[in-house]
């Protein structure tokens, strides 16, 4: 078998055209944009700070999406970026340097120190020895936040005030704060569009496509990767300097490897090598998890079956569903949702939840046996791997 | 007689007991078209891979105009213009065919550290790569996603991607394989319009295009060169008739 003719069958068959995902990703930017004023309007100042953790998590699934989703590595380490981005502002802030002209910049560029290290060593693998790698080197930053007593060691270190723009713009105001991290991300968002349409992004897609002919066209494809995983991890560590900055606290728990997991299902969930894709998946990772966790403590239950049925049936994310012109299964999915969820609200039954958590793996059990079946029967190529 | 374009000496690779090359030598004239010929695992695609760069030879030397490659990485043997046909079709297949053919320029058109420009836009790469694709006859598809080329259209494609590269030698590894008659006749008429603009060397099954478009032929046989020759010499060569042609020999 070619590989043309494997990868084939995992292509998205466009339905629509390809700017569609664009205008829903724009319109949710523009929504995303108005989180301060609904804010006001229903007084609610929680929802203003459930939206910046999903603007500055943005950030990170942004950039993670750059290297897994354009250039193919599954890196399980991404989170490590966040920890050293924090790590370094609240390590100044600790010593008393408040400029955030001096925290911030400095934070970015030891990511990126850290982010070359890390790439030189784990580059050098692929597929699960890639993955293992950077797992590994991310849990040795990990257990580094861990020991470092003098900061806190496990329990973490707050940080006392804020990162000081002489003036420029208060941190400490709120939607200041919010509107700084959304233009952040529409920033990067627009980097990461004129960087893989670039020549270096081609090169990062080549690769990801077939790299062992990118090199016998004559491209030294290890540089160029080196360079994506760099500038990832940059952009990275600026998330992590926000997260920092917005909750006044470091530990090393911001780089714990599920941590590094979660902005996987991020854009995973999303869908990989879109541009907005990180995104719609950070918005309904967090949503998610925000109203799952207020049922139950043990919300991944019923998070993972949900997982599970995405990438069965919506390949490609949701940016890959809205593709295909599922956007109405997707709302009616997300609507059922709500419904149930309202149910709960309204009536306070608490016996809906261990019913929701009993019911959904076995739902999920009979659709995939259900799916299987029809799988064979009309003995189409379903799936041809993920890459 | 100019220096010769490739210049192989003594080429030895062993897999363990296996020596898949035995102390192989072979010159490349400027403008040629050269057959390796060869029984089923006579050597053929590890002496590519050879060429290539991508496997290291145990022993021996491989001269490209005058200069000593046989250490050299792959991308920069491509840079100093030898490029590679794969025997098993090896494109981008979610890209288009022009996309495939515009990654070759660009990999010979500098670094590729440039993150702003649009490069679907460049017309630095997306004219070369367009005239490449006309060469070998796939213009009219040039927009096509190439994981829903045809076999033969992939075949082209891959002819493309290494001519888009302007490369002084070409290594074809079986271009043919698995061709109709008629991809096939198209192919052969191609490469004959290629002949004299570029160095050549050719692996193939097909006898028939073989003797249509070789200049000279070598025939290999368990990693060894048992005689090398015109066309006509090699039809003679009772040797060979022994080794590979057989009956096929009478038939042409």
């Amino acid at each position: 078998m070619s590989q043309a003719s494997v990868s084939a069958t995992s292509e998205i068959t466009t339905a629509l055209p390809r700017n569609f995902t664009t205008l829903v990703g724009v319109i949710l930017m523009a929504l995303l944009g108005l989180v301060p004023v609904f804010a006001v309007i229903f007084d609610d100042p929680f929802l203003l700070t459930l939206f910046t953790r999903i603007v500055i998590m943005a950030i990170a699934a942004v950039s993670l999406n750059l290297i897994l989703g354009y250039g193919g590595l599954v890196s399980f380490g991404h989170a490590a970026y966040i920890g050293i981005g924090g790590y370094t502002i609240g390590i100044l802030a600790f010593h008393g340097v408040h400029a955030a002209w001096i925290q911030w910049p400095l934070a970015i560029i030891i990511s990126g120190i850290v982010a070359t290290l890390i790439g030189l060593l784990s580059l050098r693998t692929k597929g699960i020895f890639f993955i293992m790698i950077t797992l590994a080197l991310a849990q040795l930053v990990y257990y580094l936040g861990n020991g470092a007593f003098a900061y806190g060691g496990d329990d973490g270190l707050n940080i006392l005030k804020r990162s000081d723009f002489g003036g420029l713009i208060d941190l400490n105001h709120r939607p200041s704060f919010y509107y700084l991290c959304w233009a952040l991300l529409a920033a990067t968002i627009y980097f990461c569009h004129r960087v893989v349409n670039s020549r270096f992004g081609m090169v990062l897609q080549g690769a990801k496509s077939n790299d062992r002919r990118m090199a016998t066209i004559g491209f030294p494809v290890h540089r160029y990767r080196l360079t994506a995983f760099v500038i990832a991890g940059m952009i990275c560590g600026l998330a992590g300097v926000l997260t920092a900055t917005f909750s006044n606290f470091i530990s090393p728990a911001m780089m714990h490897w599920s941590r590094s997991g979660d902005l996987i299902v991020m854009v995973v969930l999303g869908g990989m090598g879109s541009l907005f894709g990180p995104l719609f998946g950070t918005v309904a990772f967090l949503l998610l998890e925000e109203i799952l966790s207020s049922w139950t403590e043990f919300w991944k239950i019923v998070f993972g079956p949900i997982l599970v049925l995405v990438v069965i049936f919506a390949r490609g994310g949701i940016d890959g569903a809205i593709l295909r012109g599922h956007t109405g299964k997707l709302m009616a999915g997300l609507g059922l949702f709500y419904i149930v969820y309202g149910i709960h609200l309204v009536y306070d039954r608490d016996w809906l939840v261990p019913a929701f958590i009993f019911a959904a793996p076995i739902g999920l059990l009979w659709l995939v046996l259900w799916w299987e079946k029809r799988r064979r029967g009309e003995a189409v190529t379903v799936g041809g791997g993920h890459e | 007689m100019s220096e010769p374009v490739l210049k192989v000496a003594n080429l030895v690779k062993r897999f363990g007991g296996l020596t898949a090359t035995d102390n192989l030598s072979l010159d490349l004239r400027e403008g040629e078209i050269h057959a390796v010929i060869g029984p089923n695992g006579a050597g053929k695609t590890t002496m590519i891979g050879q060429l290539i760069g991508e496997l290291r030879p145990d022993a021996g030397s491989i001269h490209f105009m005058g200069r000593d490659i046989t250490s050299m990485p792959v991308h920069q043997r491509s840079a100093l213009g030898i490029a590679r046909s794969f025997q098993i079709t090896s494109i981008f297949p979610n890209f288009t065919a022009l996309d495939n053919v515009a990654f070759a320029v660009q990999a010979h058109d500098g670094h590729s550290f440039r993150f702003w420009a649009d490069a679907r836009k460049d017309q630095t790469l997306r004219l070369p790569a367009m005239a490449a694709l006309q060469q070998v006859g796939l213009g009219h598809r040039a927009d096509i996603t190439a994981s829903v080329l045809s076999h033969g259209e992939h075949r082209q494609l891959e002819i493309a991607m290494a001519l888009a590269t302007k490369p002084k030698l070409l290594l074809l590894d079986e271009p043919m394989a698995g061709m109709g008659p008629e991809d096939s006749a198209r192919m052969v008429t191609m490469l004959q319009k290629l002949k004299g603009s570029v160095t050549i060397l050719l692996i193939e099954h097909d006898m028939d295009a073989v003797f249509a478009l070789a200049d000279r032929i070598t025939v290999l046989v368990y990693g060894h060169s048992i005689a090398t020759g015109l066309p006509d010499d090699i039809r003679r060569n009772e040797q060979v008739r022994q080794a590979y042609l057989g009956d096929e020999a009478e038939a042409v």
